[in-house]
């Protein structure tokens, strides 16, 4: 097994964006400027709000059913980046103590709130993001910013974080073996032989860093990775991006789940 | 067509830290030649590789490849005519997928789409690794990066062919065709390696080299027979001839 199927998975990602369904086939363009638009609204939203963002959840299940992306493995990849975002907000509840609420008796602190919000935030960003490489591809994306005009040197930077990831992670895990065979048990002689691991890691990438540009300049770069069009923008991919703008803007600008739960409690009224 | 002759008149190589890797090289490769370089670990095969197409500058001397002198501003050109295969596939592919990899270099030469994908798809069959050409290089096993890589470069239709070590990571079969394809090549090729019967098989040339400089230069047929000289450069005989 190697490093990438135990620890990342990418492995299965990249699989997944191989399939063949209406959103897998939309324009790569078309998915990163929609999805770039649902992190700015859902990040847009003040730092209490709970109830608005529900609705929005809506964009990555669709993508997702329609996608036929396994629930369980998004799941599973928020839940593994998710200590990030807890860590940021758990001390709301601490200092955020005034309350703001009181549900069925029970009163609700501006911090639970405001953690809460950050909680679903972070499910919503991370799942769409997730999504999109998921049924775009990784390359897929890095083309698309390329064509919609973002910096050559900063597409190449991604397009390198790519590749070179795992061969750096594996070259990582090869040095420790080596020592761990040769340490007997004992744990390598603690932190200074780390230490040194680490220096000797990037000596070795600085030279691979080398190699590579050599190889580059050998066949004919000059400092854009040049790409092929692979796909042209089609009605589809138009309508994708205006059903996305238009559900956007309704449920960021007009309270439509407030705007429901009058509506029902005015019919048990 | 220009003749693709490659030649180094006294090319001396130092690298930074010191260490004089090439002392005084001479040779000349003509038209169609097939050389091997062979010689011991560090004698300055990468090294001299490195010099065909301006990775690395000679410190003193000329490299001349078919009519072009080796200069900063001549770099460009020579790296049209000279396609180098490195040792490590790793460092030779580093695009997101074996067909962007491939359509690298084709691209860079400023091809229009239509020529750019037949190139790939012949290079990658001359591989026979069609197949791959959705893959990401880190899915692919090492003999399947090798052949990649080597179709990477045979995309750009190099005049002169450059390999470091290129049988190294291949099981026998794939180094079978290896053999095959690279007979089937008939431009001038350079071929650095330590694989003897890959030589001998391949090259009708053969340049040994130690500490920077040739000790000697001349059919594959009778260096490679040549069991002291072999030996004085930490070489054996290869093993087609040797009689147990």
């Amino acid at each position: 097994m190697t490093f990438d199927e135990k620890y990342f998975d990418i492995g299965r990602l990249d699989r997944l964006s191989y399939r063949d369904t209406c959103v897998h086939n939309l324009d790569p363009r078309a998915k990163v400027i929609a999805t770039m638009l649902f992190l700015i609204t859902v990040i847009s939203f003040p730092k209490y709000e709970v109830v608005a963002l529900a609705p929005f959840f809506l964009f990555p299940v669709l993508l997702m059913t329609i996608g036929e992306i396994p629930v369980r493995f998004i799941l599973k990849k928020v839940i593994v980046v998710s200590p990030f975002a807890i860590f940021i907000g758990i001390f709301n509840p601490l200092l955020d103590t005034g309350t703001v609420a009181v549900i069925s008796g029970v009163p609700v602190s501006g911090g639970w709130l405001s953690f809460l919000s950050i909680i679903l935030k972070f499910t919503l960003t991370i799942s769409a993001a997730l999504l999109l490489i998921a049924t775009t591809s990784f390359p897929g994306v890095c083309h698309a910013l390329r064509r919609l005009g973002f910096p050559p040197l900063f597409v190449s930077q991604l397009f390198f974080l790519y590749r070179y990831l795992f061969v750096l992670m594996e070259e990582a895990m090869r040095m420790i073996r080596a020592r761990d065979m040769r340490s007997f048990g004992t744990p390598g002689a603690g932190i200074k032989v780390f230490v040194r691991l680490i220096g000797i890691l990037f000596l070795r990438t600085v030279d691979r860093a080398e190699r590579i540009y050599y190889a580059m300049l050998s066949r004919g770069f000059q400092g854009d990775i040049p790409s092929l069009k692979r796909s042209r923008m089609a009605a589809a991919d138009l309508a994708f991006m205006a059903a996305t703008i238009s559900f956007l803007g309704v449920f960021r600008f007009f309270r439509i789940t407030e705007g429901i739960g009058r509506v029902v409690q005015g019919l048990f009224a | 067509m220009s003749h693709h002759i490659v030649d180094f008149k006294n090319v001396s190589f130092r690298y930074p830290d010191g260490t004089e890797a090439l002392r005084g090289i001479n040779f000349r490769i003509t038209h169609g030649e097939s050389v091997g370089v062979v010689g011991a670990n560090g004698a300055g095969k990468s090294t001299l590789l490195q010099h065909m197409n301006g990775c690395l500058m000679p410190t003193s001397g000329t490299v001349t490849i078919g009519d072009l002198t080796l200069t900063g501003k001549t770099r460009r050109e020579i790296r049209k005519k000279v396609g180098i295969v490195f040792q490590n596939p790793d460092d030779q592919l580093f695009m997101p997928t074996v067909f962007d990899d491939v359509a690298f270099g084709p691209l860079n030469l400023g091809m229009d789409e239509e020529s750019v994908r037949e190139r790939v798809r012949k290079a990658l069959s001359m591989v026979h690794s069609l197949d791959l050409r959705d893959k990401p290089p880190h899915h692919l096993s090492s003999g399947q990066k090798s052949a990649v890589a080597i179709a990477s470069v045979m995309a750009m239709e190099p005049d002169i062919l450059a390999m470091d070590e290129p049988a190294a990571n291949l099981d026998p079969k794939s180094r079978r065709s290896l053999i095959t394809l690279l007979k089937s090549f008939r431009h001038s090729k350079i071929i650095a390696s330590h694989d003897l019967d890959l030589i001998l098989d391949v090259c009708q040339r053969c340049i040994v080299i130690r500490d920077g400089t040739v000790v000697a230069d001349g059919p594959s047929a009778e260096i490679l027979t040549n069991r002291t000289l072999l030996e004085e450069n930490n070489l054996e005989l290869p093993l087609s001839f040797q009689r147990r």
